[in-house]
């Protein structure tokens, strides 16, 4: 549009934007997907086995700038270890009052034992809960945080706890992409490495996808993948609608198939 | 002459009980819309600009949030109800009224619909049809600024104050465009009835005024109705981000509901206003039907007023607000001269086509003189001090832009 016509650009954005999404969320009805990276309530994680990863060593408290962790370790009962190592925590306390949740603890620990999942919609009604024992923050045996009677879990949040702890060499070295240099744990086992920087956007791994597909419409051009542009991504959003929907279909139709040959076996 | 002739109210002649029982149900149901209206156009309001802008909107009383603005209402009465300090609080408490009560009064004049037969009675779907018919509404958008005016004044508070200063020069600003234009439709109708004005509209589309009298009249008043309205973009009386709220800053409780009332009550009746004037009224198509010969024009009537509505709407969601200078500098400098010029041309061509012709070469001349002196104007290099250097312009300290006279710094 020249210059001086400008001036009626505003009517056509504003009338055009008539027809496209809200961008608003309906917040405790619905929530946005979050970040892979999100710093939420902290989980004391445990190995495959069940041991627990936690050693004892205090780094954490020590790092916290908070003051808000209180760790004191025990050396292992001999007949009935509770850690791989020497030495476990036999103590461990934060106090959500304090924390700021800067994750410097997650970073200072060296096996992994404490990381944070995505859950920071949490209230509590006085100080005794503010402070989660270790009976709290530790997973349970399908390796989950324990959800507390306040705590406003949704999907997803409680998946790939630490998860920036899972990207690439900490110095951001493209030639460690895809390395993985941490444990397992319980009930999930090694978890998988982020996408990379040198790569294509992985928006898959990376659990942006969802994200980045409710706001495409209103990113910059240079924000949108290819396929999402213009005419070309409405094909490509329609392909994916109909193959979906295909998917369902075949789907409903084998379930139907299953029950009726559930029904009389005699039919085969 | 009796009564009935004086009052404009009884234009039928005879009165009798069955004519004030007509009236009655005429103001029952004008004003029970026109209340209803409102709070249908503050959430068509609020829901549209949402839309505009990525929202929601209001959504949760009613379905779509449609009993929205009853809530606030709700809430807005049972609000604790100040009267500032150092208000006058008699003036304080009329204003409010004084901005509500003629944006009721001017909704009278206009045509919801034609006319209609009820046992034996003609009825003009209008609630009063008053010989001086459009000067009604300009009277009362001269009264209503009071409102907004002495709201100012009495609030006792600086930027109540600004706001109402703003309001006054901003309604002499425009409403001499506004009348220029109205005069223009009252030519070309030979009456100042809005009736009159609508019934001569009647008919195919070729014979509304937005389309008799050249487009530029119908744009003239449009711009000029909504300076009159103080809508976006011509908001300068209530810039929220100048003023805090403007004359209304020191509002609470039910007296600011009758403001925010008033000023959509204006909205809807600045459109169907427009719509009277320049788009026929309730003229359009009406089906072969009897029954359905008087629900089409109301159907109409609603139609291009909504539509306006929505106008105004869009006007707030693209439009950022005038400077103040730029307000006064479209008023006085291009609005006035335009309606003028315009006026002139089509008084002359109702007269004969030579002299509208002459009308028109002598308005082209006018232009170039005045577009003339403006640029003469603003392209000063000296002048007296007293008058402020341009914004932009303003000296440094310790910089002297211009010499103290006319006359050269030599022969001081």
């Amino acid at each position: 549009m020249s210059k001086p016509l400008s001036f009626f650009g505003g009517f056509k954005l504003t009338f055009q934007h008539l027809a496209r999404p809200t961008v608003t969320t309906s917040y405790p009805q619905s929530k946005r997907a979050k970040q892979p990276r999100q710093h939420g309530r902290h989980v004391l994680n445990r190995y495959e086995d069940g041991m627990e990863k936690c050693i004892g060593c205090e780094l954490c408290a020590g790092v916290c700038p908070a003051n808000c962790i209180y760790v004191r370790g025990l050396d292992n009962p001999p007949d009935h270890p509770v850690s791989p190592g020497e030495r476990y925590g036999y103590v461990y306390e934060i106090n959500y009052l304090r924390c700021i949740h800067c994750d410097l603890c997650v970073e200072a620990c060296p096996t992994q034992a404490i990381t944070e999942s995505k859950m920071f919609e949490f209230s509590f009604t006085n100080r005794a809960d503010a402070i989660y024992t270790k009976a709290e923050l530790l997973v349970d045996d399908q390796g989950y945080p324990k959800r507390l009677p306040w705590e406003d879990w949704r999907e997803g949040e409680a998946e790939m706890t630490g998860g920036w702890m899972r990207a690439t060499s900490p110095a951001g070295d493209a030639s460690f992409e895809g390395v993985v240099q941490w444990t397992g744990d319980l009930g999930v086992g090694v978890r998988a490495p982020e996408g990379g920087q040198s790569g294509n956007r992985d928006d898959e791994a990376t659990g942006s996808k969802q994200l980045r597909r409710a706001f495409f419409r209103h990113l910059n051009p240079i924000d949108v993948n290819d396929d999402q542009r213009g005419l070309q991504g409405q094909i490509s959003r329609g392909q994916e609608k109909m193959t979906m929907a295909r998917e369902k279909l075949a789907e409903r139709k084998k379930n139907k198939q299953d029950k009726k040959n559930k029904k009389d076996p005699s039919h085969q | 002459m009796t009564l009935a002739s004086v009052d404009p109210l009884f234009v039928f002649g005879h009165v009798s009980g069955v004519d004030i029982l007509i009236l009655l149900i005429r103001l029952l149901v004008g004003f029970g819309a026109l209340m209803g209206a409102v709070t249908m156009m503050i959430w068509f309001e609020r829901k549209a600009i949402s839309d505009m802008q990525s929202r929601i909107g209001p959504q949760r009383w009613g379905p779509f949030g449609l009993l929205q603005t009853l809530a606030d209402g709700i809430k807005l009465f049972f609000k604790e109800d100040l009267v500032p300090d150092q208000a006058d609080r008699f003036v304080f408490k009329l204003a409010p009224y004084l901005a509500l009560v003629p944006a009721i009064i001017t909704f009278a004049i206009v045509p919801v619909g034609g006319t209609m037969h009820i046992a034996g009675h003609t009825v003009l779907l209008q609630i009063a049809n008053p010989p001086i018919g459009i000067l009604l509404m300009l009277a009362m958008s001269g009264i209503s600024v009071y409102g907004v005016m002495l709201a100012g004044w009495a609030s006792g508070s600086k930027y109540p104050l600004i706001s109402s200063v703003r309001a006054s020069a901003q309604m002499i600003s425009y409403e001499a465009a506004l009348g220029i234009t109205v005069v223009t439709v009252v030519l070309v109708t030979g009456s100042l009835s809005t009736h009159n004005i609508v019934t001569s509209q009647g008919g195919d589309i070729w014979h509304w005024n937005v389309i008799r009298l050249g487009v530029v009249p119908f744009i003239i008043f449009w711009i000029a109705i909504t300076a009159e309205l103080n809508r976006p973009p011509f908001d300068v009386v209530e810039a929220d981000s100048e003023l805090v709220g403007g004359f209304n800053t020191e509002y609470s409780s039910i007296r600011f509901a009758l403001f925010y009332m008033a000023e959509f009550m204006n909205t809807i009746t600045m459109s169907a206003i427009i719509v009277t004037l320049f788009f026929g009224g309730p003229a359009g198509w009406v089906p072969p039907v009897a029954h359905l010969r008087w629900v089409f024009p109301i159907l109409w009537f609603v139609i291009k007023t909504t539509i306006f509505c929505f106008c105004y709407i869009w006007f707030r969601a693209a439009l950022p607000r005038f400077r103040y200078d730029q307000v006064m500098d479209l008023g006085w400098k291009r609005l006035i001269p335009l309606s003028l010029g315009w006026m002139l041309v089509v008084a002359g061509f109702l007269i004969k086509p030579a002299w509208g012709l002459l009308m028109a070469a002598a308005v082209l001349f006018a232009s170039v003189v005045l577009g003339r002196a403006f640029s003469l104007g603003q392209s000063r290099e000296s002048g007296p001090d007293s008058v402020l250097p341009p914004i932009g312009q303003r000296p440094l300290p310790g910089q002297i832009l211009r010499a103290f006279t006319d006359l050269d710094e030599e022969d001081l």
